[in-house]
């Protein structure tokens, strides 16, 4: 981006500057630390000039916004037409409470619902299957059958609100019982908007709510790529989560790395069903981290949405500018906050959702400060969403588009994330792809090694966390967290007792059969879903009969 | 003394074992046997392997809400089985269901920001005041 005379000129000048003015300030004043290190442990310069970004090229490497390679965001106006989607992940006990919940959060100016399903939900067991004991309605809400996705989404029109799902292993269930919903408030399939998470493999990797071997999750997956991109024309069909893998413990170049190779994975496997990935792209849509390192953070998303682009152009020659762009929902980082003086976490959030707004992120959620300690009560989730807002409406930063592009440390750490991921997601396919990777453990391992050394320097206090090593107080917890009552798990297997008698369980029965049929016959098992779905056959029900056909999966234990 | 047995587990549904793993690497850096469940364990897997793997002690990893129903029914084999093996907890535990759970026979619970240090020499120390 310099001309080379001018370079010369600034290194020669910076050496001058390390011999005179800085070598006499280290002399009186030494730095704080010997080494300044990345999250993927680089080191980090004193000092980043235009030395350090001579070999990037403003219009391949940066370009313009809304434009290959998409490093300044996926729109072209960005934040001056629209503001990200505010959607706060929420969900918890019963359908009727969740449904109060995000009347209240709508309310108060929430753009987009994302529900959280409880773990049985998650993992397809009805809530009176002895496995999902104690764990109904607890990290998030628990559904049976289509009768509670009615009740959650009671009131709120569906062709207005855009509505993301959590959901993995049981995403087709789920998706079958939105559509069912939205067909009974007069909403056509085409008109849906919003998101299924729909990413198995970082479930083996990072978040363990799988039930199916992978083989047989990718064909589900590619079932429903089929379906949607034919039937939910506005439905990301996927959103292929790094988030969970840096809650793993996973660093930037990691996060970046992991997720981009399971994204090939999907794409490779539809591309081998016979799907135009210039088609079925533009429904594809991630979902990253805002962790701490503010900085970095910023880097590593541009880095990931212009790896995203070159990837899917060179391997898959896609042209479609649509299907090249990396759209992507941001979660700012729950295992960074502190049970220790929780509301300092509100500090931290902050931080990291600036990090995703000036990242260039469409879709938001900011955590609760309580989140270490229980679920969010509702002050909590209001001051979360307020973040949003108040970087939205008052900080200026949303005025211009990618602010800090042509900082020399942001293009510099942009481009080292860009190929370290590069060289990972490499090593993999050496390895045969993704889901080798992870079948042997690999990707499993990398993670383990990070968050362990990651935890060692933060007990040697190589890392500060303030509060937890550093400015610590005595302190008194005070006992305003949510619990859920332990009656909805009651209620809920009263519910479904209820439901088993008052349906027509022939017609349940046939299409159970139907879908059993289908599911070992290789078709397409989305439409057989849905018929069962809306005969009122439960999550459990339909989740046996798929792990009937295709296996259940035991992870490989790896310390 | 011959080395100390763990047997870290992770009883229920819930997947986040980034605390789980890291405790029982620190623990086997520390010179310990660890013997890690894996995820969605029973409580009657749970015992069982402790059982069969004849440890000194028993730490759980929690996160989701069910860590109530889920200790008490651990709690409740050992002591059918006649095993006296202490049971440590880890994980995201509102503060005031420590009393209960203790009150039920959780020895120890660690939550968010425990350093490793600290669990280890309590571990030691449960499981050696025990042999003494």
């Amino acid at each position: 981006m310099y001309q080379d005379k001018k370079l010369i000129e600034i290194s020669e000048k910076k050496k001058k500057w390390e011999e005179t003015t800085l070598k006499k300030t280290l002399e009186r004043f030494p730095e704080r630390k010997k080494h300044f290190k990345t999250t993927y442990n680089e080191e980090v310069k004193r000092l980043y000039t235009p030395e350090d970004i001579k070999n990037i090229d403003y219009l391949e490497d940066i370009g313009f916004p809304g434009e290959y390679p998409f490093t300044r965001g996926v729109q072209p106006t960005m934040y001056r037409g629209r503001f990200w989607t505010m959607r706060q992940y929420a969900g918890f006990a019963s359908a009727e409470e969740s449904n109060k919940r995000y009347k209240y959060l709508l309310e108060q100016g929430q753009t987009g619902l994302s529900v959280a399903f409880d773990l049985p939900t998650q993992i397809g067991y009805d809530s009176d299957h002895s496995m999902s004991e104690g764990e109904v309605g607890k990290v998030g809400v628990a559904i049976d059958s289509l009768k509670d996705m009615e009740i959650l989404f009671d009131g709120i029109p569906l062709d207005k609100v855009s509505v993301s799902m959590t959901i993995n292993s049981t995403a087709s269930i789920l998706l079958s019982m939105l559509i069912a919903v939205a067909e009974k408030q007069g909403v056509e399939q085409e008109k849906l908007r919003g998101t299924i998470q729909n990413d198995i493999l970082k479930e083996y990797i990072a978040r363990g709510t799988y039930v199916f071997p992978p083989e047989p999750s990718m064909k589900v997956i590619v079932d429903i790529f089929e379906y949607g991109s034919k039937n939910l024309p506005k439905f990301n069909l996927i959103s292929i989560s790094g988030y969970h893998i840096r809650e793993a413990g996973a660093n930037a170049v990691q996060e970046v790395a992991f997720t981009l190779a399971d994204g090939l994975a999907y794409v490779e496997a539809a591309v081998k069903a016979g799907l135009d990935p210039n088609i079925f792209g533009k429904n594809l849509s991630f979902f990253f981290n805002a962790h701490n390192n503010f900085i970095e953070e910023i880097a590593k998303f541009r880095a990931a949405r212009k790896l995203w682009a070159k990837l899917m152009k060179n391997k898959f020659n896609v042209t479609n500018p649509a299907a090249l762009r990396l759209k992507f929902h941001t979660q700012t980082a729950g295992s960074t906050l502190t049970a220790q003086q929780p509301l300092n976490n509100i500090i931290r959030v902050t931080l990291q959702a600036l990090a995703a707004v000036l990242g260039g992120t469409q879709s938001l959620h900011t955590n609760s400060y309580d989140e270490a300690l229980g679920l969010p009560t509702e002050l909590s989730a209001t001051i979360a969403l307020r973040t949003q807002q108040i970087i939205a409406y008052e900080s200026g930063v949303t005025e211009t588009i990618d602010p800090f592009a042509g900082s020399y440390v942001i293009e510099s750490l942009t481009k080292d994330i860009e190929e370290k991921a590069m060289k990972y997601i490499e090593k993999i396919e050496e390895m045969g792809g993704m889901v080798r990777a992870i079948e042997n453990g690999y990707v499993q391992k990398e993670i383990l090694n990070s968050a362990y050394e990651t935890q060692l320097s933060i007990e040697n206090s190589e890392q500060i966390i303030v509060g937890l090593n550093k400015f610590t107080v005595e302190e008194e917890h005070n006992g305003t967290i949510l619990k859920v009552d332990p009656i909805v798990e009651e209620k809920q297997k009263e519910k479904l007792k209820n439901l088993r008698k008052e349906r027509n369980n022939d017609e349940v029965k046939k299409n159970l059969l139907k879908l059993e049929n289908a599911a070992k016959n290789n078709e397409n098992i989305m439409p057989y879903i849905l018929d069962a779905v809306k005969s009122y056959a439960t999550l459990g029900e339909i989740t046996n009969v798929l792990r009937d056909v295709f296996g259940e999966y035991h992870e490989a234990v790896i310390l | 003394m011959n080395k100390i047995r763990v047997l870290v587990g992770k009883p229920g549904l819930d997947g986040h074992d980034r605390g789980a793993k890291v405790v029982a690497r620190a623990l086997r850096d520390a010179g310990m046997e660890v013997i890690y469940t894996g995820i969605r364990q029973t409580p009657e897997d749970i015992v069982n392997t402790a059982l069969e793997e004849d440890v000194n002690i028993i730490g759980l990893s929690i996160l989701s809400g069910a860590h109530m129903k889920l200790c008490e029914k651990v709690l409740k084999l050992l002591k059918e089985k006649d095993a006296d093996i202490p049971v440590f907890l880890g994980g995201i535990i509102p503060e005031d269901d420590i009393p209960t759970l203790k009150e039920i026979g959780i020895v120890e619970v660690f939550g968010p920001g425990t350093p490793l240090e600290t669990i280890i020499s309590k571990v030691k120390e449960i499981v050696y005041s025990k042999k003494a």
